[in-house]
C-alpha cells in the first residue's frame, strides 16, 4: 500500500452554512450528521413509547384508540432500528474507523453522503404515514401479512421507506467493508485493527447479506396487495409463514447488527479504564464471526409457534442455544480483561459495565426464549418485550451512549461535565431496570404485547414499568443536554484524554484535523 | 470539483447525492400514490424519474471525467473493485429471497396444502392435488399454460451465454488495445443483450394473452414473472451500461491496464448471466 497524503489547505473552500453538511463528504461530517439524526430519532421513538407506557400505566383504555396504540408499538420499533441505534452505529463507524485504521477518510466519500442523506428522506415517508387515512402501519414492525396487507394508504410508503432504508444501509456497509480492506495504513494488519472495526466489518457484511432480503420480502408484500400475486396466499399456493420465514432470515441477523458494533465498542472502553490490554483479542474476533455465522441459521426461533416441522424445531433451538458459547466467550473476555485491573470509573465505564451486566441478563432470558418447549408459553408475551429491551436498550443504546461519552471529547476537543455524566448513568440504570425488569414477570405471568388493554392482576407490575419508563424517558433530556453543552464548551481534553486510551484515534489531536490523517501513520 | 491529494483521493463536497434523494423519494411517493389511486401520482413518477436520470447523468459523468483526467490512483481503483464486488453481492441476496420463496413453495407449502403433512387439506381442499406447476388450491387467476422450457427460454439461454463469451473476447481486444475489435465486440454484447430481452417481451405477450399465465397465476406466476420479470430488469440495465461502455470505448476511453469502468460492467452481465442459469433450471426445467 502507497503512503498517504493529503493536504488540509483546501479547507476554507467548503460552502458554509447549510449546504456544507448537504454537499459534504467528509467521514467527521458525515459522522456527525449520523450521529444528529439517530439522535433526533431516539427522541420521536421515545415519545411514542411514552405513549404506550402511558396508555398502559392502568387497565382499560385511558388516552388512545387501540388501532392508534398499534400504530406506535409498529412505528417506535421502525424507529429505533431504523432511525435510531443502526444510524448511530453508521455515524459511529464513520467518524472512528478511519481514525482507528490510519486513513484520512472512508474510501467511497461521495457514496458515503448518500448513504445518509437517503435516510431523512425515508424517515420523513415513514412519519407521514401518521397522518395518513388509515393510520400509520399498525401490524406490527415485523409486517406480517395478511394483517400488514389491511395497512390504509400508508402501506405503499411503509414499504418504499423500508426500501430506502435498505439502500441507504447497504451502501454504507459497502463503504465500510471498502474502506477497512483498502485503507488500512501500513503495518495496521487485520489482526491488529481494534475490535471496534472488526466487529463493524463483520456486521457490515451481515447488512449486505440481509437488507436485500428484507427488500426481496417487502417488495412481495407489495406485489401481493397491488400486482395480484400469491407468495403469502394460501389459496393461491402460497403461505403467511414464508414471508416470516423470508423475514426472519433478515431479522435475526439483523439483531446482530444491532449488537456486534456495541461488542465493539464495550472492547475499546473497558481495557482503557482496567488499563489492561483486552484479554483474548483472537477469541474475541472468532468470537463475533462465529456469532455472525450462527445467526444465519436460527431464524425460526422467532417462529416455535407458528406450525413447523419437529425436526425444524430442534434445529432451530439447538443452534440457538449454541449462539451462548461465543457469546459467553465475550463477557468472559469483559471481565477477565478488568480482572486485576487498575479500574476507574468514569462514564464510559460505567456505561460498559452496565451492559456487560444488563445485557447479560438479556441473553440468559434470551436463553429462556430459544428452548421451544418454554417458548410456547412466552411467546408474544411481555417476557419477549424484557428480553430484547434488555438487549437492545441497556446493550444497544447503553453502549452508543458509553461511546459517546467515550469518544466526545476526541470529536468535540471538550470534556463532558462528568458529575452530570455520571448522574445520567445512574438515573438511567436505575430506571431502565424499574422499566423492563417487571415485564420479565408480566410475561411470565402470561400479559400478551402489543394489547393497549389488559387483566386488572397486570396493574401493579405495569404501574411500576410505566413510572420507571416516564423517568428513563426523562433521563434522556438530561443526556441531550450533556451532548449540547460539551459539543459547545467545556475543558479541554488532551490528545489521549483517557490515560489508558491505546489506539491510532488517540493519537490524533482533539478535535482531530478535517482529514484524520494527512500522512498514513506507521503501526508496529 | 476534486484533485488528488499525494497518494490519497479526497472528492470535495458534491450535490448529486441529495439530488438523487430528492429524485428517488418523488419517484417512490409518486409511485405510492399511484396505487393508491390518487391523480398526483403519475406525474410525480415521471419528474422523479427525470429527476434520478438527471443525476445519474450528472454523477457518473463527473467520475468518467475524473477517471479519463487521471484523478484516480490504484487505490481507489481497488475501492471501486470492492465496492462493485459487493455490490453484486447485495444483489445476489436479493434474488436468493425470491428464489427462496421459489423453493419454499415447491418443497413445503404446496405439498402441505395437498395434505403431505397433516392431512387438514381433507377438510379444506378435499379433492385438491398438489402439483407442480400450480395456481393453488384456490384457482386463483384461472386455469393456465406453464412456461416451456425448450423454445424461447432455450434460444435466450444460448444468447446470454454467448454474450458472455463477446464481451470477454472484448476485453482481450482491450488488454491488447485493438480498438477495432474492442468496439465490435461490445456491440455483438449488447446485440445479443437487447435480442434477449426482445425475446422475453415475446414470451411475456404470449404468456398474458395465450396461455392465460399471468402475475395473478397464483405462485407459479408470482415466482415466475418476479424471478423472470427482475432479471430482465437487470439485463435491461447490463445492456443500458454495455451500451455507454461500448460509446467510451469508441471514444478512446480506458487504457489497456486501466479499465475499471469496463470490467465493473462484465462482471455484473456475468453476474446476470448466472442468475439466468439459475433460472432456466429452477423456474423453466424443473
Amino acid at each position: 500500500m502507497s503512503t498517504a497524503t493529503t493536504h488540509d489547505a483546501h479547507n476554507e473552500e467548503h460552502p458554509s452554512g447549510l449546504m456544507r453538511w448537504v454537499t459534504t463528504t467528509n467521514h467527521k461530517d458525515i459522522g456527525t450528521l449520523y450521529l444528529l439524526f439517530a439522535l433526533m430519532m431516539f427522541i420521536v421513538g421515545g415519545a411514542m413509547a411514552m405513549i404506550i407506557r402511558a396508555e398502559l400505566f392502568e387497565p382499560g383504555l385511558q388516552f388512545v384508540e387501540p388501532q392508534f396504540f398499534n400504530s406506535m408499538t409498529t412505528m417506535h420499533a421502525l424507529v429505533m432500528i431504523f432511525g435510531a441505534v443502526m444510524p448511530a452505529f453508521v455515524g459511529l463507524a464513520n467518524w472512528l474507523i478511519p481514525m482507528m485504521i490510519g486513513a484520512p477518510d472512508m474510501a467511497l466519500p461521495r457514496m458515503n453522503n448518500w448513504s445518509f442523506w437517503i435516510l431523512p428522506f425515508a424517515f420523513a415517508i415513514l412519519l407521514s404515514t401518521l397522518f395518513m387515512e388509515g393510520g400509520a402501519p399498525a401490524g406490527g414492525w415485523t409486517m406480517y401479512p395478511p394483517l400488514v396487507l389491511q395497512t390504509g394508504n400508508a402501506f405503499p410508503f411503509l414499504i418504499f421507506s423500508v426500501h430506502l432504508m435498505g439502500i441507504s444501509s447497504i451502501m454504507g456497509a459497502i463503504n465500510v467493508i471498502v474502506t477497512i480492506v483498502n485503507m488500512r495504513a501500513p503495518g495496521m494488519t487485520m489482526m491488529k485493527m481494534p475490535l471496534f472495526v472488526w466487529t463493524w466489518l463483520i456486521t457490515a457484511y451481515l447488512l449486505i447479506a440481509t437488507m436485500p432480503v428484507l427488500a426481496g420480502a417487502v417488495t412481495m408484500l407489495l406485489t401481493d396487495r397491488f400486482f395480484d400475486t400469491s407468495f403469502f396466499n394460501a389459496a393461491g399456493g402460497g403461505d403467511p409463514v414464508m414471508f416470516q420465514h423470508i423475514f426472519w432470515f433478515f431479522g435475526h441477523p439483523e439483531v446482530y447488527i444491532l449488537i456486534l458494533p456495541a461488542f465493539g465498542i464495550v472492547s475499546q472502553i473497558v481495557p482503557t479504564f482496567a488499563r489492561k490490554p483486552l484479554f483474548g483479542y483472537s477469541s474475541m474476533v472468532y468470537a463475533t464471526a462465529s456469532i455472525a455465522f450462527l445467526s444465519f441459521i436460527v431464524w425460526a426461533h422467532h417462529m416455535f409457534t407458528v406450525g413447523m416441522p419437529l425436526t425444524g424445531e430442534l434445529f432451530f433451538m439447538y443452534a440457538t442455544m449454541l449462539i451462548a458459547v461465543p457469546t459467553g466467550v465475550k463477557v468472559f473476555n469483559w471481565v477477565s480483561t478488568m480482572w486485576r485491573g487498575a479500574m476507574t470509573f468514569e462514564t464510559p465505564m460505567l456505561f460498559a459495565l452496565g451492559f456487560v451486566v444488563m445485557f447479560t441478563i438479556g441473553g440468559f432470558s434470551g436463553l429462556m426464549l430459544a428452548m421451544a418447549p418454554v417458548d410456547f408459553q412466552y411467546h408474544d408475551t411481555y417476557f419477549v418485550v424484557a428480553h430484547f429491551h434488555y438487549v437492545l436498550v441497556t446493550g444497544a443504546v447503553f453502549a452508543i451512549m458509553g461511546a459517546s461519552y467515550y469518544w466526545m471529547p476526541k470529536w468535540t476537543g471538550h470534556m463532558y461535565d462528568e458529575r452530570l455524566g455520571k448522574l445520567h448513568f445512574w438515573l438511567s440504570t436505575i430506571s431502565v431496570n424499574v422499566l423492563f425488569f417487571p415485564q420479565h414477570f408480566l410475561g411470565l405471568a402470561g400479559m400478551p404485547r402489543r394489547i393497549p388493554d389488559y387483566s386488572v392482576q397486570f396493574a401493579g407490575f405495569n404501574e411500576i414499568s410505566s413510572i420507571g419508563g416516564f423517568a428513563f424517558g426523562l433521563t434522556q433530556l438530561l443526556y441531550v443536554y450533556i451532548v449540547f453543552k460539551t459539543i459547545k464548551g467545556g475543558a479541554k481534553a488532551t490528545d489521549q484524554v483517557w490515560e489508558g486510551a491505546h489506539g491510532l484515534e488517540w493519537t490524533l489531536p482533539s478535535p482531530p484535523p478535517y482529514h484524520s490523517f494527512s500522512t498514513a501513520p506507521e503501526v508496529k | 470539483m476534486s484533485e488528488a491529494h499525494g497518494g490519497y483521493y479526497v472528492p470535495h463536497g458534491t450535490h448529486w447525492p441529495i439530488v438523487g434523494s430528492i429524485g428517488l423519494t418523488t419517484l417512490l411517493v409518486g409511485l405510492a400514490n399511484f396505487l393508491n389511486g390518487s391523480s398526483v401520482g403519475t406525474t410525480m413518477m415521471v419528474v422523479g424519474l427525470g429527476i434520478v436520470f438527471f443525476m445519474m447523468f450528472g454523477w457518473f459523468g463527473q467520475v468518467i471525467r475524473e477517471s479519463e483526467s487521471g484523478t484516480y490512483n490504484d487505490q481507489v481503483d481497488k475501492s471501486f473493485r470492492w465496492g462493485m464486488g459487493w455490490f453484486i453481492f447485495s444483489e445476489v441476496m436479493f434474488f436468493a429471497a425470491f428464489f427462496g420463496a421459489l423453493f419454499y413453495a415447491r418443497i413445503f407449502s404446496v405439498p402441505w396444502l395437498g395434505g403431505a403433512d397433516v392431512e387438514t387439506n381433507e377438510l379444506l381442499w378435499n379433492g385438491w392435488e398438489a402439483m407442480w406447476p400450480t395456481n393453488g388450491p384456490g384457482d386463483v387467476g384461472g386455469e393456465f399454460e406453464s412456461m416451456a422450457a425448450w423454445g424461447i427460454p432455450a434460444i435466450n439461454t444460448l444468447l446470454l451465454l454467448s454474450s458472455g463469451v463477446t464481451v470477454t473476447f472484448a476485453h482481450w481486444a482491450l488488454k491488447k488495445n485493438s480498438r477495432g475489435p474492442l468496439v465490435m465486440w461490445l456491440l455483438a454484447t449488447v446485440v445479443l443483450g437487447f435480442s434477449f430481452l426482445a425475446l422475453q417481451i415475446f414470451e411475456y405477450t404470449h404468456a398474458y394473452h395465450e396461455m392465460n399465465l399471468t402475475l395473478g397465476s397464483g405462485i407459479y406466476g408470482s415466482t415466475f414473472f418476479m424471478l423472470t420479470g427482475f432479471h430482465g430488469f437487470h439485463v435491461t440495465i447490463g445492456a443500458i451500461m454495455l451500451t455507454v461502455i461500448m460509446l467510451r470505448c469508441a471514444k478512446g476511453h480506458f487504457t489497456p491496464d486501466h479499465h475499471f469502468g469496463f470490467e465493473g460492467v462484465a462482471w455484473y452481465w456475468h453476474f446476470v448471466d448466472v442468475v439466468w442459469l439459475g433460472l432456466f433450471i429452477f423456474v423453466y426445467i424443473l
